[in-house]
């Protein structure tokens, strides 16, 4: 009995040292490798920390999207209350387009354009990133079936 | 009239599950042979019910019946035959009834092969897929009806969304719930071994070709839909830590560390409870990943419909599986009696070890899944987490499952010799430092992470490889004998080793498509020519073409190596009409050693075009590591010894571990 006691001491000791670094691991990730969602309204408040990722929604303003020769991209996104101009150099989403509610991940820059690493506008024309539709009823801009009638 | 019928025999199907989980434990409970022979028979009968119910809704669809409420929404009369034929499950009415009609077919499987199981156990079993048929039959016909009429019937349906009409989507979701609901069986196991409180070799016995078979069938499901990912979404990534991504790995995870506590079961007669609790958490975590994916709460290509009634349904079978699952376990399970004891070094150790690590990793990944949607649910911030995070927390763990597994599958049982095993994996080793020392001279990048993935996976496919040998002699005895002992070792040995050699392989491949990608994002007039990874690529021409039920911007790229005509790649963008929705086809070729992945976007105002431009290294070593462990599976599966009831012959390693 008592190579079977030693047996579980090893074990058990074994499982909490992996639960202690799994735990240490994963608070350490929620430190830094988590994306708080933000929206323009915050960033036009100035409270958004620069320097991290975070998660950018809004609508397209109508009109913005300006190509450049590169292949880079810029638009508008607004919440109504607070308008950013993002930067991304690369494809975008099939369904992005003028009006459409998107979320775009990246860092905001210092003169306070959104660098945009992934341009995220998914799945079908009647979608809205719930993130979005959250942003424009906090401002006031959120039309009850508005999403359906674009 | 067929719709009808087949709503009949799905709810003919549903009576039948009742009886199916009820008499039979009854009757075993009391020793009524008639209930206890009714379980197989009920199960047979089940699996009839739902195959006419299914073969209704499949009738319906290809017969583009639009007065049936999912086919109007789903299908287009222009739609191609093998999208009505797959639209019956990319829905989340027709999915249900495929979930349901695989949890029928594995119940008909064990009342058909189980014939060797003791006939109460057996009963209890089927029992207890009987009543996970009953909740998710009664979900089905109470929520989803699959089978609900429009009156009056519209002329021509909504369509397929466009991203789901890809050959590659026809077959994801029925290997995936193969798997998913293959757990269904190691969890019937659990139940009734709990009911009966007794587990044993025996047990671990009848209870692995299922999981293997259940395991397989995931890793292919997750493959395919990781495979699919990367073909279309277009932007050359495979695997993106999606909460629905996580939902099928999460059982995957559990289902790995199962498979192998099983054999600590079934060989050493010990972790007995923890491998009755896997097969419980295996399961719970499958029927979690059926809630995350159909309730709404997330919102990706899988959530096809949002009704709240929907998800509060799931959430409670859910509570009601894993609730009672753990409530019986917590009260049976103290009576499960510990079999033989070990020292720390030994297999059942390294098994042990291996369990350790892949129940921390799933908790991590579980972590990551759940905490943005609970801390959203308590009004929190809204957060999103990440590859970031994963490659911080899961990765990490995958360490030492790693750099142990070769060593860990050579190891004696009961007491291990360490110094020994390691000496005898002296050529792994060595082949290891020769790959590191290659990665760190030819890769494209010198990351550390990417380094230490190189190594991993050659520690890993080279100590398999090195384990093999071993096991046959080779390092022993002449070459000749070495390789006739080779071939007489039992099949589950070979499997084993492949299985292995599969992860090396897919982590190869992993870290060289992630470390090592080449990506050119630029505006290209037709003509023009640009240097990628040593090829030249030219934007060849960009023209109109028309397909079945859309319409394409098709761009041609001519590529050169050296001036030599190397390959022509097409990207399209695909419009369709009835969904009114684009579609990107990215246009891939596809070696052994790399990947060309062009993908044509938006024209310029000035005439340019969009383009983006990947040269993926090893990207078919991903897919071909996971084909090794489905392969793997489906060798073990043909062992002879693993047939229930067969005679158990003397261990054949004995010979090469002595």
């Amino acid at each position: 009995m008592g190579l079977r006691k030693r047996q579980r001491m090893i074990v058990v000791v074994l499982a909490l040292a992996l639960v202690g670094a799994a735990a240490a691991l994963v608070l350490t990730a929620m430190q830094d490798k988590i994306a708080f969602f933000v929206s323009p309204a915050d960033i036009a408040s100035g409270t958004v920390e620069r320097g991290r990722d975070f998660r950018l929604g809004g609508l397209v303003v109508e009109g913005s999207i300006e190509r450049a020769s590169d292949g880079s991209v810029a638009f508008t996104l607004t919440d109504g209350a607070g308008d950013v101009r993002v930067l991304y150099a690369g494809i975008l989403p099939d369904l992005f387009r003028e009006g459409q509610g998107i979320v775009a991940q990246g860092r905001l820059e210092e003169d306070g354009r959104f660098r945009a690493r992934e341009v995220l506008a998914k799945h079908d024309e009647t979608y809205m990133p719930p993130e979005v539709a959250d942003a424009l009823k906090r401002s006031g801009h959120w039309q009850e079936g508005a999403e359906k009638l674009r | 009239m067929i719709a009808e019928l087949g709503h009949f025999t799905l709810v003919l199907a549903m009576v039948v599950a009742f009886l199916q989980g009820t008499l039979p434990l009854w009757g075993a409970a009391r020793r009524q042979a008639p209930l206890v022979e009714l379980a197989p028979a009920a199960a047979l009968l089940q699996f009839t019910l739902v195959t006419l119910a299914f073969l209704a809704l499949l009738n319906a669809h290809l017969a583009s019946d639009f007065s049936l409420a999912i086919v109007y929404q789903n299908s287009h009369s222009t739609k191609p035959l093998l999208y009505k034929f797959s639209g019956v499950w990319g829905n989340h009415e027709g999915s249900l009834v495929l979930w349901v009609w695989i949890l029928a077919l594995f119940g008909a499987a064990v009342a058909l092969f189980g014939r060797n199981l003791p006939r109460p156990f057996k009963a209890r079993v089927l029992a207890v897929q009987g009543l996970i048929g009953l909740g998710f039959l009664a979900f089905s016909l109470f929520t989803s009806n699959p089978f609900a009429r429009l009156d009056p019937a519209p002329l021509d349906g909504l369509g397929l969304n466009p991203i789901l009409q890809d050959p590659g989507l026809a077959f994801h979701p029925p290997m995936l719930y193969l798997g998913y609901v293959g757990f269904s069986t190691a969890y019937s196991f659990a139940m009734a071994a709990l009911i009966e409180g007794r587990v044993d070799a025996g047990w671990a016995r009848w209870v692995r070709p299922w999981t293997l078979a259940a395991w397989m069938a995931l890793t292919l499901g997750i493959a395919l839909g990781s495979w699919w990912a990367y073909y279309t979404l277009g932007w050359g990534g495979f695997w993106f830590w999606d909460p629905v991504e996580n939902a099928s790995f999460m059982p995957w995870l559990a289902g790995t560390a199962l498979l192998h506590s099983a054999i600590v079961v079934e060989k050493r007669d010990t972790l007995k409870s923890w491998t009755i609790l896997l097969a419980i958490l295996t399961f719970s975590l499958a029927l979690l990943g059926t809630f995350l994916v159909r309730s709404g709460v997330l919102t990706s290509v899988h959530a096809f419909a949002t009704d709240p009634s929907r998800g509060v349904f799931v959430l409670a079978l859910l509570g009601i599986a894993v609730g009672g699952s753990l409530a019986l376990y917590a009260w049976r399970a103290p009576a499960l009696q510990g079999g033989g004891a070990f020292a720390p070094v030994s297999r059942e150790g390294a098994l042990l070890l291996n369990n350790l690590l892949l129940a921390t990793a799933t908790a991590t990944v579980l972590l990551g899944t759940l905490y943005p949607l609970l801390l959203d649910g308590l009004g929190g911030p809204k957060i999103s987490v990440g590859p970031p995070f994963f490659n911080a927390t899961f990765l990490p763990l995958m360490v030492p499952l790693l750099v142990a597994l070769p060593a860990g599958s050579m190891i004696a049982w009961k007491r291990g010799d360490l110094p020994g095993v390691l000496s005898r994996l002296g050529l792994a080793a060595a082949g290891t430092v020769a790959v590191l020392l290659a990665a760190a001279l030819l890769a494209d990048t010198r990351s550390t992470l990417g380094l230490m993935g190189f190594a991993a996976g050659a520690w890993v496919l080279l100590g398999s490889l090195n384990e093999l040998a071993v096991r046959a002699g080779f390092f022993q005895v002449h070459p000749a004998r070495a390789w006739r002992r080779l071939k007489g070792l039992p099949r589950s040995a070979f499997s084993m080793s492949l299985a292995h050699m599969g992860l090396g392989v897919l982590i190869l491949g992993i870290t060289a498509t992630a470390t090592g990608q080449t990506e050119r994002i630029l505006a290209m007039r037709p003509g023009e020519t640009v240097a990628l990874a040593g090829y030249e690529v030219t934007l060849a021409s960009v023209e109109q073409v028309q397909g079945p039920n859309y319409a394409a911007r098709r761009g041609t790229f001519a590529v050169q190596r050296n001036g030599a005509p190397v390959t022509t790649v097409h990207s399209e963008k695909r419009f369709f009409p009835v969904e009114s929705m684009p579609v990107t086809k990215p246009g891939i070729h596809s070696t052994l050693l790399r990947d060309l992945y062009f993908v044509l976007g938006d024209p310029n105002s000035d005439g340019a075009w969009a383009v983006r431009l990947y040269h993926n290294p090893l990207v078919f070593w991903m897919w071909g590591g996971a084909g090794l462990m489905g392969l793997a599976g489906l060798v073990s599966l043909t062992d002879r010894r693993l047939r229930v009831g067969a005679p158990v012959p003397a261990r054949g390693s004995r010979a090469a571990t002595a």
